[in-house]
């Protein structure tokens, strides 16, 4: 019981933390000292207090894409675990639950983009479920080599597969499979190389300018809606990165804490040192990832 | 006792046409006693299988005498019980939905021809799912393909329509030849044209196989495999929408039954033959995503979803047969509960999503999604319809779609784990999801260009919402699609009674796929999703009633328009530039020469994979090859009358003793 309230205390508070996180370190690279740990917070505060304009165009998809994001993610949420404690939601076949509510949650979001008629909202859908359908693909490999590493069909025991059987014959194809779904958390949750987060009405971008005539709260929505799926799928991450648990719990509950911390340093030192990709080029990126895993796959058949 | 229910059913909705002969041309009152008819046959024919289910007694046969042949069956069991229900479902909505689309008065010419065909085609599908005899599958294969010949062809004034009924009706019967073939072959084999499971040595190998092939070929045209899919495209979108939903959602599962039936009948089937249905399956539903991609015509892309969405259908059923032949009931029940659960679900969310194409198309007169935008203002309600079928194609939660392939993906995760190797399972699921990634782009794009935005027509003055008649239909169907996503234990008994038939195993219980699938908290998790998000968009509502409206925002552009959005093709242009290498895409782009470019058109279309580019010119080179048979086929009545004369004069020629001429007239 407790671990799942920390579970969901965790999941609710702890993700705009992680954008704090990725923007000190990207002002730490370029010499700047940048904005507060908790400025995301505040951020988020200040839209949740703010009026919200409609477009005349837009029907009742607008308002509702979202939410049905919002909450699909947080359900996806509770069905992956932390540090080695069981995740509040868990049964046979979760992880098709999992991958299809990231699925609801692009549907969503494209369709409400679309709904405002814009061509440039058209354009970051279109480059959304484009991308989707590799990094989707790639995400089913990274579950296939935990299958096969645990034996099981539900997220827990496969996150916690790679750190209770540990042996050398895995150790390759988890390296493998945590390059691929580190690609995949980057281009999921719109960051550099993939995306930029930054260049607000760039023809270049995907995420933001699918949400560009959003507003107040929900535009507050989006912006948390993020954040809480960089710290979902940095989670999972977490699971194939650091495979192994310390004696007492609150111990693991801290490692789990500054893990998915480690995880956003190293995505904002990746954001600082590399440029974005041209557009035509990310799918070759997600290939690659698509390719990491499959290989990781190929070693466990033999 | 339920058979006579079906028998029924089949003779009132066989004739639920007729009355309409013997009234004048258009009349409304032809058209409402075969709405009539043909519900009550439905409701009887619906009654019929839902009391084999609850029933619990061992199927009965019914035998009729049929000509040198002694005497043929017919009997019920819950594998046809559970085809049955969607066959007089549509029947029924169909026919209710027919009476404002294709209402007599408006289609003097061809509605009293619609409603006896559609009333055959009915009939047709219940006489071959409940036929245990292969003359009386036969007769009712055959009803069902010139009926819905003559559907598909109802307008026969145009040319399209022509074409796509010609085209259908050839490849139907190359189908029905490989059936003919089948089931000759299974008479010499078996010694009974009777569809019963036989003893496995008295079947050599090498017969196996070739009835596995002939089965494929004959079901899976029908079905509308990958490569044997050629005739699809053009007949679901040229007939009128009910007759698509019907094609769609029901006639080809026909060929899926009669595959799942057949297969029934060796219940120790090779490996090989699960991995080559899964194969076909995958190859089949990317290959039908992708080109339902590059379609701009709305109920063309439909179809190719159809081609889609049977892929899944055989992946179903391929893991089942690997369960068969590995003698792992799990994999099997997991297997064809999702083959048969998505087989119910495709003819629910397709035939709705056809349905409201059709109301689309009623309202605006064109099937070009690039010429429709803005309609969810107009049409609220077909909007929501299309939004539920979309979200439930797709395989997304809280819909139905999402129950068939959570069953198919644990039956693979289970092939994978169980099996060694396993490598034809993973590609498979990596398959999978890929095309639920590519069905949502193609479905968000429809939904966005369609329903959303601005209208890119001129002429949206006389748009307007589709009357009850046509939204009833809608409605039944949204319904059942969103009570399966919600509740789908309230379906696992009647799954698992027809898995226990196809399967052989005799416990119920032990194929009920709520034991190995976790069915109760994915509701859970579902229900829980709808509330969640319905509170939280009222409360949203509630804060903002007074939210300022303005334009959308186009980075300070001065005079935006509707023909500024992005439109369809576009959407699509990332995703099909992907698969170029099996698309194709034709692009005729302008050729800007002057510094001042002069006005240019741009236009893109995709050639029929197999169609264009195979069947077509293959039978230009037969055409141009065989140009001197012509000498012998002039159109003169006279001449084939000749002809048969001259076959009967060799046939009677055989009678004549030659030998015994020979040597009377030569050796003595």
């Amino acid at each position: 019981m407790i671990t799942s309230i920390i579970h969901v205390l965790l999941l609710l508070l702890m993700p705009p933390l992680l954008m704090g996180i990725i923007n000190k370190t990207k002002a730490w690279f370029g010499g700047r000292v940048g904005a507060s740990f908790l400025q995301p917070y505040y951020d988020i505060i200040k839209l949740m207090r703010k009026g919200m304009v409609y477009s005349t165009t837009t029907t009742w998809i607008f308002r509702i894409g979202p939410i049905v994001t919002l909450v699909a993610l947080l359900i996806a949420g509770l069905l992956v675990p932390m540090g080695p404690f069981s995740a509040p939601v868990t049964f046979t076949g979760d992880l098709i639950l999992f991958a299809y509510l990231f699925g609801l949650s692009r549907f969503f979001t494209t369709a409400a983009a679309l709904d405002t008629g814009s061509a440039f909202e058209g354009m970051g859908s279109a480059r959304e479920v484009t991308f989707a359908c590799f990094s989707e693909p790639a995400l089913f490999f990274v579950f296939l080599v935990l299958i096969k590493i645990s034996g099981a069909f539900s997220l827990t025991p496969m996150l916690h597969g790679p750190m209770e059987g540990f042996s050398v014959a895995i150790a390759a194809p988890v390296v493998l499979i945590a390059i691929g779904l580190f690609i995949i958390m980057l281009a999921e949750s719109c960051r550099i190389p993939v995306d930029d987060p930054n260049t607000h009405l760039e023809l270049t971008m995907i995420h933001e300018v699918m949400v560009l005539d959003h507003s107040g709260p929900l535009f507050g929505v989006i912006s948390y809606t993020a954040a809480v799926k960089l710290f979902i799928l940095s989670t999972v991450l977490l699971h194939i990165l650091m495979p192994f648990q310390l004696q007492s719990d609150w111990i693991n509950w801290l490692l789990q804490i500054f893990g998915v911390m480690g995880i956003a340093v190293l995505v904002g030192v990746v954001e600082s040192v590399m440029a974005r990709l041209q557009m035509q080029h990310v799918p070759y990126l997600l290939v690659s990832a698509l390719l990491f895993c499959a290989f990781g796959f190929i070693l466990l058949v033999r | 006792m339920p058979i006579y229910f079906v028998h029924i059913a089949f003779i009132i909705t066989a004739l639920s046409g007729v009355p309409g002969l013997f009234l004048r041309r258009g009349s409304l009152i032809a058209q409402r006693i075969s709405v009539a008819m043909m519900s009550a046959g439905a409701l009887t024919g619906i009654y019929g299988a839902l009391t084999t289910f609850f029933s619990q007694t061992s199927s009965d046969m019914v035998s009729f005498p049929w000509l040198n042949m002694g005497s043929c069956y017919t009997g019920i069991d819950t594998l046809s019980a559970f085809f049955l229900i969607p066959v007089f479902l549509m029947g029924m909505l169909g026919s209710i939905y027919g009476l404002e689309y294709w209402a007599h008065d408006r289609h003097p010419s061809n509605s009293r021809k619609l409603a006896i065909f559609w009333g055959l085609l009915v009939a047709g599908m219940a006489l071959l799912v409940v036929s245990k005899h292969a003359m009386a599958f036969l007769l009712g294969w055959e009803i069902m393909a010139l009926a819905a010949f003559f559907l598909v062809s109802i307008e026969d004034c145009n040319r399209e329509s022509r074409d796509a009924g010609w085209i259908y009706l050839i490849s139907a019967h190359i189908g029905t030849l490989a059936l003919f073939a089948m089931f000759t072959l299974w008479k010499l084999v078996t010694g009974s044209y009777m569809l019963q499971t036989v003893a496995e040595s008295s079947v050599s190998f090498a017969v196996m196989n070739t009835f596995f092939f002939l089965a494929l070929t004959g079901f899976g045209l029908k079905a509308g495999i990958m490569p044997l899919h050629f005739w699809l495209p053009a007949a679901h979108a040229t007939s009128p929408s009910h007759v698509s939903a019907m094609l769609s959602g029901v006639v080809l599962k026909m060929g899926i039954y009669g595959l799942v039936r057949w297969l029934s009948l060796f219940p120790n089937p090779p490996y090989a033959w699960g991995g080559i249905l899964l194969v076909l399956g995958f190859v089949s539903g990317i290959l039908g995503v992708v080109f339902a991609l590059a379609q701009h015509d709305l109920k063309r892309l439909l179809a190719y979803h159809s081609v889609e969405n049977i892929g899944i259908i055989l992946m179903g059923l391929g893991i089942a047969m690997l369960g068969q032949a590995g003698n792992q009931p799990v994999i099997t029940v997991l297997g064809l509960s999702g083959c048969l659960l998505h087989v119910w679900n495709h003819s629910f969310f397709k035939s709705l999503l056809f349905l409201c194409a059709g109301s689309v198309i009623h309202s605006t007169h064109t099937r070009q999604i690039d010429q429709m935008g803005g309609l969810s203002k107009v049409m609220p309600w077909t909007a929501l319809f299309f939004l539920i079928g979309a979200v439930a194609i797709c395989g997304l939660p809280p819909l139905n779609g999402f129950i068939s392939e959570l069953f198919i993906y644990l039956g693979l995760f289970n092939t994978i784990a169980t099996y060694p190797g396993g490598l034809v399972a993973a590609i498979s699921v990596i398959a999978l999801a890929m095309i639920g990634a590519l069905a949502t782009a193609c479905f968000v794009k429809v939904y966005g260009a369609v329903f959303l935005g601005l209208s890119r027509n001129n002429e949206t003055g006389h748009f307007r919402e589709s009357s009850i008649v046509m939204l009833l239909p809608m409605i039944i169907l949204g319904a059942l699609c969103i009570i399966i996503g919600l509740v789908p234990v309230l379906f696992t008994n009647i799954l698992a009674q027809a898995v226990s038939v196809w399967s052989g195993i005799e416990s119920v219980s032990l194929c009920n796929p709520a034991a190995v699938a976790p069915l109760s908290t994915v509701s859970l998790v579902a229900v829980v999703l709808v509330f969640v998000t319905g509170v939280i968009f009222l409360i949203v509502r509630n804060l903002n009633k007074r939210t300022p409206q303005a334009g959308t925002w186009d980075c300070g552009y001065a005079m935006p328009s509707p023909k500024m959005q992005y439109t369809a093709s576009s959407f699509a242009h990332s995703v099909v530039s992907m698969f170029r290498w099996v698309v194709m895409p034709r692009e005729h782009k302008p050729h800007i020469t002057n510094v001042f470019a002069e006005s240019a058109t741009f236009s893109s279309h995709v050639n029929e994979l197999v169609l264009d580019r195979l069947l077509l010119p293959l039978s230009n080179v037969v055409k141009r090859s065989s140009g001197w048979f012509h000498w012998f086929q002039q159109g003169l009545i006279q001449q084939y009358i000749l002809y048969i004369l001259i076959a009967l004069f060799l046939m009677f020629c055989t009678q004549i003793p030659f030998k015994e001429l020979f040597e009377k007239w030569f050796i003595h």
